[in-house]
């Protein structure tokens, strides 16, 4: 049989660096981006579509005017946004484990939480192209952020720290359960209330008392309060720590049994 | 000649399920080797724990003298999966498939494209390099998810049922590649439902059944555990297979080999020249024979005649 150049067997270069693995693999994430916007699309169309329904029928009535509330709602619905995308992180996972994709790279000679890494870069950069987004929106629609660019942009990096926070219970979520439409499912049995039961679309003072109690200690009210000061140019320094705190936690307690749960065998 | 993989009383459980009871096998290096058995029998567990997925109950596996449990990072170095299903990315095109895994592998980003370029040249998918592997046909997905793994050549590469699912042609087309790849020296193990395909591949197969090897050897060992020859007759009428059946094991003095379909009649012969006699003795009953011919047994009647159930009656997904 004559050489066969291409398949010849040669020495193997040094396998990739964990650093250089979650680059590709993160490279990998922004390209399914480009191949398959509609996944964006998908989460920010109902967040726009809320700010305009809650604007224009609500605005009037819970804060005097539409133009008055998106100030108050635009930086909720943001946070809102942005955490129903995280959801897509656990969907991703699972679908690459449906597909065997995981079993090959498990099986390559690389730092074997590389892919979760190089997912949550790549869903990083997805909740940013959200996020301005919905700012674009916004500002569309009159809201004017008085806390400057400044403050736009120091909100956007506490709603990454949090949702990077809260995409490892997603991992969780997305090795346990068997389809990725089982882990949009299971998720938002999670995220409405998470999100609703928040004072994203109204005001805390509005609620019954009980509900009060509930909703101040969401970690997603205190997310949303510090998005909206910061934008706004208020001081909300205990809220951002609060948040801060939330996300640690988080990430504490999930990482590691998310790490667990992908390096044991399936 | 070298062993390229060794196991020895590989074992493994899924809750109450034992997937692999007592695994030997011995690979030599350079040779492609089947592992032939119905869904469920255990090959694909047994790839699982060789490419270091899965680890074994009890037993052990050594792959080019490394430890798949202890050295599983040195065993990852050397070795290549194609699992079953295609294990690439579907959103991304083939190009963009080959060059992430030359990255991960360690190449640079030039040389990975270069690689890809050179890979889907020699696969036959320089065309569709540029889009979306969603796209590709059935085999196309196969052929760029053997280049996958051909990236950075691996001295062992493992096929998980390369060809389930493929029409006629692209099984061709990919038995012409396990080919290419093993006449350059990687030593493949393939799993297969095909016994035709192990018979045309594979230099030695194990038959594993119930998570077991029951027989192991060339293709030609495996046809003489089941007889010299076999007489195989297809009858023109379906309600005369018991009474063909009756004359001919009458004749033969038993013999009968299991057949899968209510027509047909097999048998082992000691003698070919007893061919004649079964022909006469059905001709003197009026039973019809549409065709006859005497040669080898082939692959399904040893599977047959070792396990006593037929190979291509799948149960359920061999996937754990």
């Amino acid at each position: 049989m004559t050489t066969d150049q291409v398949l010849a067997l040669r020495a193997r270069p040094r396998p990739a660096s964990a650093l250089s693995a979650v680059g590709t693999l993160a490279w990998r994430a922004m390209l399914k981006i480009k191949h398959v916007p509609f996944q964006l699309f998908d989460v920010t169309v109902m967040p726009i579509m809320f700010t305009l329904l809650f604007t224009y029928i609500f605005g009037g009535a819970l804060a005097g005017s539409p133009r008055e509330y998106i100030q108050y709602l635009l930086p909720g619905v943001l946070v809102q946004t942005v955490i129903f995308i995280t959801v897509y992180t656990g969907v991703g996972l699972n679908t690459d484990i449906d597909k065997g994709l995981y079993d090959r790279f498990r099986s390559l000679p690389m730092w074997q939480p590389a892919p979760l890494f190089g997912a949550l870069a790549g869903d990083l950069f997805r909740y940013s192209v959200a996020s301005a987004l919905i700012l674009i929106v916004g500002l569309i629609l009159g809201f004017r952020p008085r806390g400057g660019v400044l403050g736009v942009l120091l909100a956007f990096a506490l709603v990454m720290v949090f949702c990077f926070a809260l995409s490892w219970c997603w991992i969780i979520v997305g090795m346990l359960v068997r389809s990725p439409e089982s882990v949009m499912t299971t998720s938002f049995i999670f995220l409405m209330p998470l999100t609703f039961a928040s004072n994203i679309f109204v005001d805390l003072r509005t609620m019954p008392p009980l509900l009060q109690e509930v909703v101040s200690r969401n970690p997603v009210t205190h997310l949303a309060n510090a998005s909206r000061g910061l934008m706004h140019g208020q001081p909300v320094g205990t809220e951002i720590l609060w948040v801060l705190l939330a996300s640690a936690v988080i990430v504490l307690l999930a990482s590691p049994i998310a790490m667990r749960m992908y390096r044991k065998e399936r | 000649m070298t062993v390229a993989i060794e196991t020895r009383g590989l074992a493994k459980r899924f809750g109450d399920t034992r997937a692999l009871d007592g695994v030997d096998l011995s690979i030599s290096q350079g040779t492609v080797y089947g592992l032939l058995g119905p869904n469920g029998a255990g090959k694909t567990t047994t790839i699982r724990i060789l490419a270091t997925l899965l680890s074994p109950d009890a037993g052990t596996g050594t792959v080019l003298g490394h430890d798949v449990v202890r050295d599983a990072r040195r065993v990852r170095e050397k070795v290549s999966l194609t699992g079953q299903y295609a294990s690439v990315d579907e959103d991304l095109t083939g190009h963009e498939n080959l060059v992430l895994m030359g990255r991960l592998l360690g190449l640079s980003w030039r040389d990975a494209r270069a690689r890809a370029a050179e890979l889907l040249d020699a696969f036959g998918l320089a065309e569709a390099a540029a889009r979306q592997v969603r796209t590709y046909s059935g085999g196309m997905r196969r052929r760029i998810d053997i280049a996958a793994s051909l990236v950075a050549t691996p001295e062992i590469l493992f096929l998980d049922e390369p060809t389930t699912g493929l029409d006629p042609r692209s099984r061709n087309q990919v038995w012409e590649l396990v080919r290419r790849i093993a006449g350059e020296g990687t030593t493949v193990l393939l799993t297969t439902q095909y016994l035709d395909e192990a018979d045309r591949l594979a230099h030695r197969m194990a038959v594993i059944d119930h998570g077991r090897v029951i027989a192991e050897g060339t293709s030609r060992d495996l046809k003489a555990m089941v007889g010299a020859s076999a007489l195989h007759l297809r009858l023109t009428r379906a309600d005369q297979q018991g009474r063909a059946r009756e004359l001919v094991s009458r004749v033969l003095g038993d013999g009968l080999l299991p057949v899968g379909d209510a027509t047909s009649v097999a048998a082992r012969l000691g003698n070919p020249a007893q061919a004649a006699d079964v022909l006469a003795a059905l001709a003197g009953d009026s039973v019809e024979v549409a065709e006859f011919s005497v040669g080898n047994p082939s692959l399904d009647e040893v599977f047959l005649a070792l396990t006593g159930h037929a190979a291509d009656a799948p149960v359920s997904e061999d996937k754990p």
